[in-house]
């Protein structure tokens, strides 16, 4: 029985709300950057601002740091008024796109920089500076760098100077800028799943801007998508990818196909083919959307939609297989073993949407 | 420290031709004057040159200019980094407004830059008869003299910091913010360094056109030897008194300033040209 309730109060501390984002809007001159965005994130959550370029995930999470000054809407952070603080008083630690490491400062003057400018008061003493330099170096795996300067350092391990700077001040809240998007495409992988580790380890809020959606949907526990300055969707990742809200949501999380298509009483009808229209679909003309894997291939006297093989490559374990449907051209790719023997061009057969998306048509 | 070798470029056979042309020119023009002033310096030997040095006019001259360039220098400095400062880091309306004020000492005449001075503050300006009520004196003074050479002066520094600072944008200070550091710790721990060496360029060049100025400080001055006359005076005065040996020695000592500079700034040029401004980056 104890052993129960203590669970349950474990779980109603990781449910409990931090930041509340409540109808923050802000604009430079006439463009609106953030419109009437109102978002929550929990104690230790993992949240991802995901966005194509101009979308305000930057300037929300300079919001969050103080760095800019919404217009209207207001912020808390365990129910303190955070817009009434100053940058420096959040204890937020930040670390910026381009990590904007002190470039006259070795690592650890670095990383020692948000203790050695607290209040005299406040301060803590040199050796327990040191000590904590060492443990971060040690977190962020750098040991024996301290000494060099962020000019001889890769982008890996800026990076992870940037990232033990900004823990070292113990923050509240992480708020990363686009944290990988300086990095090539292996060190990113690694990092990634790193800094995964290190947050369920160092168990603090963070909030993360990304343009791509493969890393927020790998790394994020909920992600907030954003276009436009507004909130377009917010979920967790496999929430998003099983149902996007909208074809902007489906075309941004991944590879799409789209055909017209038509809902009456139930029936999905697309191109000649019928079938039981998804749950919740609209009623009348609609936008059909599937993932170019999500398909099944059907011989020509078989279900699905008409469709004549344009070309066929095998690439790796999968076969991209490009077909037109209803005229226009689709690029499949299915793993090699779905895909038809001997498929060629000029062949006719039938494919199958296996998970069809149904939205209004614009 | 350094940036990568340039790239080598193999000239054409022509170039070697127009290399040579182009430093006998600058021979003619630049060493040979310049060989000229030391030459005619020590033309009636080294003790005429020390004579003329100690004489009180000249020391007072020497002393003027010193203290002419030591309140205007630090002043310009302070300047410049604060314009430097506002221009690079924020978004303001009129901002290309005072950038064009910052450079307009460069495109007009100094001695425009002195007759303003004497417009405001001379006995039949401005301000004028307020000021000789008051028993100030500006014109014909110390002060006309270093608010002369201030305006004259008033790009050097800003000039040199605008391009960096704007190059280095303002992530570092933010950064700062965000780890708990005030404004002025930030700007002292964080941008004061990162601008320190092109703030020395710029106070270099700024120091040299201090000393050096003819035109602006000329009108503001009135030529009161031992009192009011510049280095750059002193020597027009003594070569128009056919003093040769005197002119030529003061003009050694500016000419001596100058190749100083020229050499602290090839210096701060070869050691620390990443932390310059982007334009002299390689």
């Amino acid at each position: 029985m104890p052993a129960n309730s203590e669970r349950v109060v474990g779980i109603e501390i990781a449910s409990r709300k931090a930041l509340e984002i409540n109808g923050v809007s802000k604009a430079f001159g006439r463009f609106p950057a953030l419109k009437n965005v109102s978002l929550h994130a929990r104690d230790k959550e993992f949240l991802a601002l995901l966005g194509p370029s101009g979308s305000g995930k930057t300037t929300l999470l300079r919001v969050l740091a103080g760095l800019e000054t919404p217009d209207a809407g207001e912020v808390r952070f365990d129910d303190e008024d955070f817009l009434s603080l100053p940058v420096r008083r959040r204890k937020v630690g930040m670390v910026f796109q381009h990590y904007a490491l002190f470039r006259h400062m070795t690592v650890a003057q670095n990383i020692a920089f948000g203790l050695n400018v607290r209040p005299r008061s406040e301060r803590p003493s040199k050796s327990e500076v040191a000590d904590r330099v060492a443990h971060l170096l040690s977190l962020v795996q750098l040991e024996g760098l301290e000494k060099r300067f962020p000019s001889q350092l890769s982008g890996g391990q800026r990076q992870r100077v940037a990232l033990a700077r900004a823990l070292a001040i113990e923050p509240r809240m992480l708020l990363l800028d686009e944290p990988f998007g300086a990095l090539d495409a292996q060190v990113r992988r690694d990092l990634r799943r790193w800094l995964r580790e290190l947050h369920d380890r160092a168990g603090v809020t963070t909030v993360f801007v990304t343009h791509d959606q493969e890393e927020a949907l790998d790394l994020a526990d909920r992600v907030a998508i954003l276009k436009d300055g507004e909130l377009v969707q917010l979920g967790k990742p496999s929430e998003l990818y099983e149902a996007p809200a909208n074809p902007f949501v489906y075309d941004f999380l991944g590879a799409a196909c789209r055909l017209p298509g038509e809902v009456t009483d139930g029936r999905l009808r697309v191109a000649d083919w019928e079938l039981a229209a998804p749950k919740g679909s609209p009623q009348g003309a609609v936008e059909v959307f599937f993932r170019p894997d999500e398909v099944a291939f059907a011989p020509a006297d078989g279900a699905g939609l008409a469709a004549e093989v344009r070309a066929a490559a095998a690439r790796g374990p999968k076969v991209r297989v490009d077909v037109v449907v209803a005229g226009r051209l689709m690029e499949l790719e299915v793993h090699s073993r779905d895909a038809p023997a001997g498929v060629e061009p000029g062949q006719a057969l039938r494919i199958e949407l296996l998970r069809p998306q149904v939205y209004r048509a614009a | 420290m350094s940036a990568a070798a340039a790239p080598t470029v193999r000239l054409p056979g022509i170039a070697p031709l127009l290399l040579l042309g182009a430093v006998a020119i600058m021979g003619g023009l630049i060493i040979l004057p310049l060989l000229a002033v030391f030459h005619d310096a020590f033309s009636k030997g080294l003790q005429a040159f020390f004579a003329a040095l100690k004489e009180p006019d000249a020391l007072a001259a020497i002393r003027l200019t010193l203290l002419v360039a030591a309140i205007s220098v630090p002043l310009n400095a302070v300047f410049g980094v604060a314009a430097a400062w506002a221009i690079a880091k924020f978004e303001f309306k009129g901002k290309s407004l005072l950038l064009t004020l910052i450079d307009l000492p460069f495109s007009i005449s100094p001695v425009v830059s002195g007759l303003v001075w004497v417009l405001l503050f001379g006995a039949q300006g401005f301000f004028g008869e307020w000021l000789m009520d008051h028993d100030l004196k500006i014109i014909f003074a110390l002060p006309g003299l270093v608010l002369a050479t201030i305006l004259v002066t008033f790009p050097f520094v800003a000039r040199e910091l605008i391009p960096l600072m704007q190059d280095q944008g303002s992530d570092e200070e933010a950064a700062a913010l965000t780890l708990g550091a005030g404004g002025f710790t930030t700007f002292w721990k964080i941008t004061l360094p990162n601008i320190r060496w092109a703030l020395l360029y710029g106070v270099l060049l700024c120091n040299a056109r201090a000393m050096g100025e003819f035109g602006a400080v000329s009108v503001v001055s009135g030529h009161i030897r031992g009192e009011t006359n510049t280095l750059p005076l002193h020597v027009e005065v003594l070569y128009n008194d056919y003093e040769y040996v005197g002119a030529f020695a003061a003009a050694s000592i500016l000419a001596s300033l100058g190749l100083l500079t020229l050499i602290l700034k090839t210096a701060l040029e070869w050691r620390h040209a990443g932390e310059l401004g982007a334009r002299r980056r390689h």
